[in-house]
């Protein structure tokens, strides 16, 4: 029998006022406060800085594997543009670092995350929850403004005198306030200002999901992409405002001549600095890594939400484990505030202090592999649908496994030594955020379009797309575990060249010519890469006019609220507000028509 | 379109969605200056030997401004005692009492940047060192004249407790001197931490006391459509300012009196 078991609360009766009364244009697709119009927002700049980070990389890929040739078909382009930096097309250092700094800021702060959780959370939470919007809507429209706007500022710092910041995604100082040029101050601002809509955006979500469940929607009820957005939104909230703190006082060091970061008897190309010195190095190290860290789950923890969706749709049966995942996602969210300093083991931090952080860097692998298994458990007897959007959320499962597998000779000091720094920790984290987070978004991205526009994406382009990716990705980042035990350093702008047997033969310990030759056999994968995704652009924008329409509002018999709703929803969602009788994934039920059970159909009082 | 529960609270969390959002949003200011509570230890501890000054700050004025914000904790609670008491005259005053305090502690801070920015440290070109305020009008292009005292060491700059009362008029040709720099951020990383620390929270005191002028002006209208909904909104800004006193109980002892 299927009994409603909520706990019996009032709850007042909610009015429902009719759909979209007629706005204007800007205040339907500009100024909107509705959710949906947000997340699409959301959606489709962080798709764009998504593919301008990735076209920064591809730069730099030809810079490694080709060190100080012109960078064909764009090299003019980017002399016009940037100026001295890449005269006559070849990529200086400087612009090296300046590609590098932007493309790991733009990809973890302007493009996965905003789509991760500004479009994805934005658009499904209140849906999937029931509710008509998110708690906040105003709240929600300067959020992704304010996030434009730091976009804004990240990309006009390429084109002030001297350019972007060159410091890393990570700013270390001294270096990020030495570089005599002001990047980094417009990085700080850029950030100063994403801080603050990630931290909107947080405060919103959580209260959204807390305030506005329908009734019946137990915390137990929720879908597991709810639970995931709600523990991201909680790291969010409370692991960006040090950041905030560091921002200021690194800014402070920059424009105020203060010496927070900077160390007593600093020299700076040969002479002694002008400062108070008295400051720490280290201090910006364990701020940006407090952050930084549970940043990383930020990344990961809405992907694993989209996939634990897609499957248990595409498997026709309950998640196994749901009650375990909820809580693996609740004790990881909490453990990733006590493990930042494992990105620091070398800078001489101290020992004692590297036991403890091993330690927990080891215990937080526990629920990460509690949430791998029970997804693949999950499969174990399915009655498996296979088409794009599940095909994107099955090669997640081993992608991120290698991610995180990879992780662990990372978390232990004595390995670490030999791994830090290399191409090793490129190979890890990008398997775990490129075919792990990105392929989840894919699956999301092919999984939910029906719901935005009533249809759907072409099956076929569809598949051509995830195969490609699939063996591009993995021809890009598998070489670089070898590269990384090799020996060969990140961050080089000359891809190794002077530290390899071409340069100097016969010394030992050099990067050998195989290894070095992988940087050209990556290029051209990543190139692949690239292309692999021009199926996928010209699919979404044609799908969007053009494509198979669906028929009905539940073209995936899908159980969760969100497509309880009209196709696209209105504004407000519901047509009236749902009640919710059961868990998330009643699947594979033989005694009702169909195979599954929406959370929101009354119960049948029929005699069993 | 209506949103729910962001009047009355929600029957199983007992909360309207502007209170829940506020906790929430103070969570994560916890975190900002726990940041930077954190960054004072980390500084503090790793300071190279006698480089961290004592007493630099005007006690008397500290305990002022945490009287006032102590007073100000009270009128706001006054101020949401009086809506829930539907009573809009003595929100007003109340209001009026804590946007007054908010601004006179804003006044004194300002009054004690005033007083660090114009302290300079000299050094001379023989080693000598001295210190004071800066007489404005009476120093010229070719000397400066300061109101402070000289020292032999720089060590004892560190103590600012005892020096006060031998401060007498020094002036200095500027052949002789070295260098010469104010008690700014840049001066060194106690007044750095300082001036940052006490800027936000001024920031903060700031924000509060704009919200607290739109609540007793143009904000109030919305008494006269939803006082309940006007009330929350009293509410949770005094959540706010209940928490920027707060971390001043922290800056206070931990900047002035340490
Ligand atoms: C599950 C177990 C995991 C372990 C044990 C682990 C461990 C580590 C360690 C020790 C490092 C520092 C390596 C070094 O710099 O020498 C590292 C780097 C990194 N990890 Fe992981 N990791 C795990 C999962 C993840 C996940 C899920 C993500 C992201 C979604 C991630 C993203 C990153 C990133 C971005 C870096 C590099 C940051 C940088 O230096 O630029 N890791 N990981
Ligand atoms: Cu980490």
């Amino acid at each position: 029998m299927v009994q409603a078991t909520t706990r019996s609360i009032e709850f007042p009766a909610r009015e429902f006022h009719g759909p979209a009364h007629a706005t204007g244009f800007w205040r339907t697709y500009v100024f909107s406060t509705d959710h949906k119009v947000i997340g699409i927002q959301y959606g489709l700049t962080a798709l764009c800085f998504l593919l301008l980070g990735f076209f920064l990389i591809l730069a730099m890929r030809w810079q490694i594997a080709h060190p100080g040739e012109p960078i064909p078909l764009v090299g003019w382009f980017l002399e016009k543009v940037l100026g001295s930096p890449a005269s006559r097309g070849i990529m200086s250092p400087d612009l090296y670092n300046m590609f590098g700094a932007m493309h790991g800021t733009i990809m973890v702060f302007l493009a996965i995350v905003p789509l991760a959780v500004g479009a994805f959370g934005n658009y499904l939470v209140p849906l999937m929850i029931g509710a008509n919007d998110m708690a906040f809507p105003r709240l929600n429209m300067i959020s992704y403004q304010l996030y434009f706007l730091g976009g804004v500022v990240m990309l006009a710092s390429f084109l002030i005198p001297g350019g972007a910041a060159q410091a890393g995604w990570t700013s270390y100082s001294p270096l990020a306030t030495v570089i005599p040029t002001d990047g980094q101050t417009f990085w700080l601002i850029g950030m100063v200002l994403l801080i603050t809509s990630s931290l909107l955006g947080s405060i919103n979500i959580i209260t959204t999901i807390v305030q506005l469940r329908a009734p019946g929607l137990t915390w137990m009820r929720l879908p597991f992409f709810v639970w995931a957005q709600l523990a991201a939104s909680f790291l969010l909230l409370l692991a960006f405002p040090p950041l905030e703190a560091a921002g200021i006082m690194q800014l402070m060091d920059k424009v105020a001549g203060t010496s927070f970061f900077l160390p007593t008897g600093l020299a700076v190309g040969g002479a002694t600095a002008q400062i108070s010195g008295g400051g720490s190095p280290l201090l910006w190290q364990h701020l940006f890594w407090f952050l930084a860290h549970p940043e990383v789950y930020v990344l990961i923890l809405p992907a694993m939400g989209i996939v634990a969706e897609v499957l248990a749709n595409n498997i026709r049966k309950p998640l196994w484990g749901y009650r375990t995942m909820v809580y693996a996602v609740l004790t990881l969210s909490f453990l990733s505030f006590i493990v930042w300093a494992h990105h620091m083991y070398l800078t001489g931090m101290g020992t004692r202090i590297s036991t403890f952080f091993q330690t927990t860097t080891i215990i937080i692998s526990i629920p990460s592999v509690i949430l791998l298994t029970c997804l693949l458990m999950s499969l174990w007897g399915g009655s498996i649908r296979i088409h794009t959007p599940m095909l994107f959320a099955l090669a997640f499962l081993p992608m991120f496994g290698i991610g995180g597998l990879t992780g662990l000779p990372l978390g232990f000091a004595a390995s670490d030594i030999q791994l830090h720094d290399t191409y090793y920790v490129i190979g890890h984290f990008h398997y775990v955020v490129a075919p792990g987070t990105i392929f989840a978004l894919f699956a999301g991205i092919y999984h939910w379009f029906p719901k935005l526009t009533g249809r759907r994406m072409n099956e076929f382009w569809g598949r051509v797309h995830f195969w490609c990716s699939f063996l591009f990705m993995n021809a890009v980042f598998l070489p670089m575990f070898a590269q990384g035990f090799a020996g060969m350093l990140r961050r080089m702008a000359d891809g190794g060249l002077s530290y390899s047997a071409r340069i100097s033969p016969g010394v030992e310990g050099t990067l050998s010519d195989f290894i070095l030759g992988l940087n050209n056999y990556i290029l051209w994968a990543a190139v692949g890469l690239g292309l692999a995704q021009l199926p996928f652009i010209i699919n979404l924008f044609w799908s969007i006019w053009r494509g198979e329409r669906v028929q009905g509002d539940n073209p995936w018999q899908a159980t969760t609220l969100e497509w309880q709703t009209p196709t696209p929803p209105p504004h407000g969602n519901f047509l009236r507000l749902p009640q919710v009788y059961r868990g998330p994934y009643e699947y594979g039920r033989l005694d009702e028509d169909g195979d599954y059970l929406p959370q929101d159909r009354p119960p049948v009082a029929h005699t069993r | 379109m209506e949103i729910a529960y962001t009047v009355h609270a929600r029957p199983d969390t007992g909360v309207y969605n502007a209170k829940l959002g506020m906790w929430l949003f103070l969570a994560s200011e916890v975190m900002l200056f726990g940041g930077l509570f954190s960054a004072y230890v980390f500084l503090r501890v790793g300071a190279p030997p006698d480089t961290w000054p004592q007493g630099w700050l005007n006690v008397p004025l500290g305990t002022l401004n945490t009287l006032l914000l102590a007073a100000s904790a009270v009128t706001t609670f006054l101020a949401w005692a009086a809506c829930k008491a539907r009573r809009l005259d003595q929100f007003k005053l109340h209001t009026g009492l804590t946007l007054l305090l908010g601004c006179i502690f804003l006044g004194i801070k300002g009054y004690e940047y005033h007083d660090k920015w114009t302290h300079y440290e000299l050094r001379l070109k023989d080693g000598r060192i001295a210190e004071g305020h800066l007489v404005g009008p009476k120093s010229t292009a070719e000397a400066v004249v300061l109101k402070g005292r000289w020292v032999e060491d720089r060590r004892q700059l560190l103590d600012g407790r005892r020096s006060r009362g031998t401060w007498q008029e020094l002036t200095i040709p500027r052949a002789d001197i070295d260098r010469m720099q104010n008690y700014a951020p840049r001066h060194n990383t106690f007044l750095a931490i300082y001036y940052t620390m006490t800027g936000l929270h001024g920031l903060h005191v700031l924000g509060g006391v704009v919200v607290f002028a739109y609540l007793w002006g143009p904000g109030s209208r919305l008494w006269h459509v939803d006082p309940e909904h006007f009330t929350n909104r009293v509410e949770v800004a005094g959540l706010f300012w209940h928490f920027v006193d707060l971390v001043w109980i922290f800056l206070f002892p931990v900047l002035y009196l340490s």
